[in-house]
């Protein structure tokens, strides 16, 4: 039955109090461990088609008639135009329109960054549409740039209000300590590079406008334009079948899809704008780049007594102020807490959510000084960690929903205690050693999510429900859930999604929640259709429903009796079918619902040239009940490497007198290759989370990027003794670290020896 | 007017002067299995085969390479390595996963049995932002399975 309630939403660490509408039929979990499908290792449903090249993405969607549109940007990262006429592009062959500031929100006249669209300009060929661009008669007047952080926040040009959190007594924290430690730590822009750049192909069709977009959120797409537009949702139908990545990146519209929409409008045409890669490196959001100036205060014994921090968010022109500080304030139990955050606002380009947005970032500086202070108390770094373990959330008090973080630590330490070995394969100038780091992340979804499934009278199934599966293969794990419920064959499930005409509201595929907030709707539906399929059995073999159940496909009673195919039951439907349908429940009231987990690296460190390599990276999560662990590890692989890439060779580079960006193609901005990975072992606690949802399942996709630089990091130490405070670490930052190991090494030596 | 025999197939390309190969694959032929990631032969994800050699079908200008045999993922739809990427599951998003296949063909073409050295060394201009890359690495190692 639906009812109202009052409850708190989150996505990537951001809350807000909501009122939501749920429905949810009371199912019991199953029990813990591998089901008869559930649990175990399925291949994608749609990985033929995607391998095969037969999968449509956005990229490959040609409409009859589309035309192709490019985005005159700013060249300077601070600029005004004072005069801008963009009627001369109308002249050149092919084009069919061109805008500037004043036809569209979304064109500015104030650029705040390099990348800042414009004007835009559609025509028969992207070529041509691009050629145009030079005839637009533009002036642009250039500006002075604010590109550094702190000074930002010194002259209070930032993005929101700073963000102080506080518990207990810091300061007192920081006297009742017997050591403190202070480190700064900065991490630098990262860009998320999904393979399909951003792009959208929109239609109108009589009043009604067909965008097919690469997103990570169509229901999310549907609202933005709807709400900017001011025409009815139900006007506006989303498509995304495949999408090629998006890691946070495309959860919104963005300007690009506007541009082609104001373009289809005027043209009455449909309108591709697809960003190039250039563009796609200039303007689509980044990872921000942070300064983290921290402060520990422990016991002799390794107790926390106090965590200081003071984070700058370099947000970029605009964006907001990711959690960075939120591994200070959850991960650990301490009394006494103080941070303060502030977002910098930067002639740079804005920022998005990018696979666990700050907590990344915070999780490296907290847990390399972590390291610091084990090794100035002598304490074991793991068992600093154990003795500083939060039985409930450290932030509010609430008890967790479920919690295995002791038992990941219990599983490193077969990992964590090679380091001996190791340590020993050093050899004068490649030292080696090994790191860990603990991880904490939200991932428990949440309402409102709805699915739908038909059962036809071949006794096979089709799941349909508008969400996306953004290559994660929650796609997968949807069928699985449908036929574990059904008791059919995982082979006589077929999912249909990416279509927001086509199938009810369903979750963002962001903040690890596609499966836990899609998940229990799935099984919520297939357990209604059961429920219908079961009441039609009893009443065509006379029997009590209560003794009736689908097991592999065939109706049974519980005394045997009764063995039939499920499709010569449902075959009375003819080319009629089941329908059945589930929602998404409330998440458990005052319980905190969090993932867990710990990563142990191993690398080699040249001392004499800084490069460094990792060599093996252990990961253990625990995100609830798993669905299919061959996708789950995958996922936990995925977040690694993009980790490393993190850690070691990516970093988006300006100009530091202009701010303009240095690295806008993939040769110079470097992302990992297959030649770059390190052996990695993965494994799941996979304990059903008995407090959430039907399912007991949490979100994976963010978590293993999340300890990834703080186990390198602290590896290197172990290995060389040299304290990194940046990412990247490259070649440069290594060599400074051991130099100052070096120079540590010497002062603390006694006088005249 | 270029010839070309794409996947056993001849083909007369209308297409421009400065056309690449794999807008006439694209956007003439409807080959969409190629897809073009970065658009300036950093990639790999346009990847075909020239005449049995993996090329960067985005930098390579269509009339330049006028009665060349083009193999594309398209052809290559029952080749066991497709089966093998999708048991292995080396691939996520899949957006690179064609331009994978097609470099993973080639070089077992050249080596049915790669090491693990030749697998990196060859595959390492395939980018793929999901990371599938052990799984590739498997899938290439297990294709005859």
């Amino acid at each position: 039955m639906a009812r109202l309630i009052r409850t708190e939403k989150e996505v990537e660490g951001r809350y807000e109090e909501v009122w939501l509408v749920v429905d949810e039929d009371a199912l019991e979990q199953w029990p813990a461990g591998p089901r008869e499908i559930v649990g175990r290792p399925a291949e994608r449903i749609d990985g033929l088609e995607r391998a095969r090249g037969e999968a449509v993405y956005t990229a490959d969607v040609k409409l009859p008639g589309m035309l192709h549109t490019a985005v005159l940007r700013s060249p300077y990262a601070h600029a005004r135009v004072p005069r801008i006429d963009v009627s001369p592009a109308l002249a050149q062959p092919g084009v069919h329109a061109a805008i500037g500031p004043a036809d569209l929100d979304q064109l500015q006249d104030e650029c705040g960054y390099q990348g800042t669209p414009v004007a835009a300009v559609c025509a028969d060929t992207y070529e041509q549409a691009r050629a145009a661009l030079a005839a637009i008669d533009v002036e642009w007047a250039q500006l002075d740039v604010v590109l550094d952080p702190d000074d930002a926040g010194a002259r209070k040009q930032l993005v929101g209000e700073p963000r102080e959190r506080a518990r207990g007594d810091y300061e007192a924290g920081i006297a009742e300590a017997d050591v403190v430690v202070q480190g700064e730590y900065r991490t630098q822009v990262v860009l998320h590079n999904s393979m399909e750049t951003h792009q959208a192909v929109v239609q109108w069709v009589g009043d009604t406008l067909e965008v097919y977009i690469s997103t990570q959120y169509i229901w999310g797409i549907r609202e933005e334009i709807a709400e900017t537009l001011g025409i009815p949702g139900d006007k506006i139908r989303v498509v995304c079948h495949y999408m090629g990545g998006g890691f946070g990146s495309k959860n919104s519209p963005d300007d690009f899809t506007f541009i082609a929409i104001e373009l289809a409008k005027r043209t009455a045409r449909p309108v591709r704008c697809a960003l190039t890669r250039r563009e796609e490196n200039l303007a689509t959001g980044n990872r921000n780049a942070t300064i983290q100036r921290l402060t520990i205060g422990a016991k002799a014994d390794g107790t926390l007594t106090a965590l200081g921090g003071e984070y700058v968010n370099a947000t970029g022109w605009s964006g907001w102020s990711s959690p960075v500080e939120g591994p200070m304030q959850q991960l650990y139990s301490c009394p006494n807490v103080k941070t303060t955050t502030y977002a910098a606002r930067i002639n740079q380009p804005p920022m998005k959510a990018f696979r666990a947005p700050g907590f990344v970032e915070g999780t490296f500086g907290l847990e390399a000084l972590l390291d610091v202070l084990a090794a100035k108390l002598e304490i074991d770094p793991l068992e600093l960690r154990r003795r500083n373990y939060a039985a409930n959330d450290p932030a509010d008090d609430r008890p967790y929903s479920g919690k295995n973080l002791i038992e990941c630590y219990r599983r490193a330490q077969p990992h964590w205690d090679r380091r001996h070995e190791v340590r020993a394969r050093s050899t004068a100038t490649v030292k080696r050693g090994v790191g860990m780091a603990s991880q904490v992340w939200y991932g428990g979804g949440g309402p409102p999510s709805y699915a739908w499934i038909r059962v036809g009278s071949d006794g096979r199934a089709t799941v349909v429900t508008a969400m996306q599966d953004i290559g994660t293969g929650t796609k997968t794990a949807m069928a699985q859930i449908a036929a574990e419920e059904l008791g059919i064959p995982f082979e006589h499930v077929t999912v249909t999604l990416g279509d927001s005409a086509r199938g009810p509201f369903a979750s963002i595929s962001a903040g690890s929640s596609t499966i836990p907030s899609m998940g229990p709707a799935v099984r919520a539906a297939a357990a209604d259709a059961k429920r219908q399929i079961l009441e039609i059995a009893a009443q065509r073999h006379e029997l009590d429903e209560e003794q009736l159940d689908i097991r592999s496909g065939n109706v049974v009673s519980a005394d045997g009796k009764l063995d039939t195919p499920l499709e010569e039951l449902v075959g009375l439907l003819e080319s009629a079918q089941i329908l059945g349908s589930g929602a998404r429940g409330p998440n458990p009231a005052g319980m905190q619902v969090l993932t867990f987990g710990v990563q142990v690296a191993e690398v080699a460190v040249d001392i004499e040239t800084g490069e460094v390599w990792v060599d093996r990276v252990a990961a253990i999560h625990d995100v609830g009940r798993v669905i299919n662990p061959l996708g789950a590890e995958s996922q936990i692989e995925g977040g690694i490497i993009q980790g490393i890439g993190h850690t070691l060779s990516e970093q988006r580079l300006h100009d530091p007198r202009t701010g303009q960006i240095l690295t806008t193609s993939l040769d110079a901005y470097k992302l990992p290759t297959i030649a770059d990975v390190p052996e990695i072992v993965s494994e799941l606690v996979d304990e059903p989370d008995t407090h959430l949802t039907n399912l007991g399942s949490k979100g994976l996709g963010e978590p293993p990027i999340i300890p990834t630089a703080a186990a390198i990091a602290n590896a290197i130490r172990d290995a060389t003794g040299a304290e990194v405070h940046e990412l990247p670490i490259s070649r440069e930052e290594m060599l400074r670290a051991l130099k100052d190991a070096k120079e540590r090494e010497r002062d603390a030596a006694p006088a005249g020896i | 007017m270029p010839e070309l025999n794409v996947n056993g197939h001849m083909y007369e390309v209308h297409a421009t002067v400065g056309a690449t190969l794999a807008e006439a694959l694209r956007d003439e032929l409807s080959l969409t299995g190629t897809k073009v990631a970065c658009g300036e032969g950093h990639c790999g994800a346009c990847t075909v085969l020239l005449d049995g050699i993996p090329t960067l079908s985005c930098i390579t200008l269509v009339h330049a390479v006028d009665g060349a045999k083009v193999t594309t993922i398209e052809g290559l739809r029952d080749h066991p390595m497709v089966q093998s990427f999708v048991r292995a599951d080396a691939l996520q998003c899949g957006f690179c996963t064609p331009g994978q296949i097609v470099s993973a063909v080639a070089l077992v073409g050249t080596k049915r049995k790669p090491s693990t050295e030749e697998i990196r060394h060859a595959m390492s201009g395939n980018l793929c932002r999901c990371g599938a890359y052990p799984k590739i690495e498997e899938a290439i190692r297990t294709w005859q399975d």
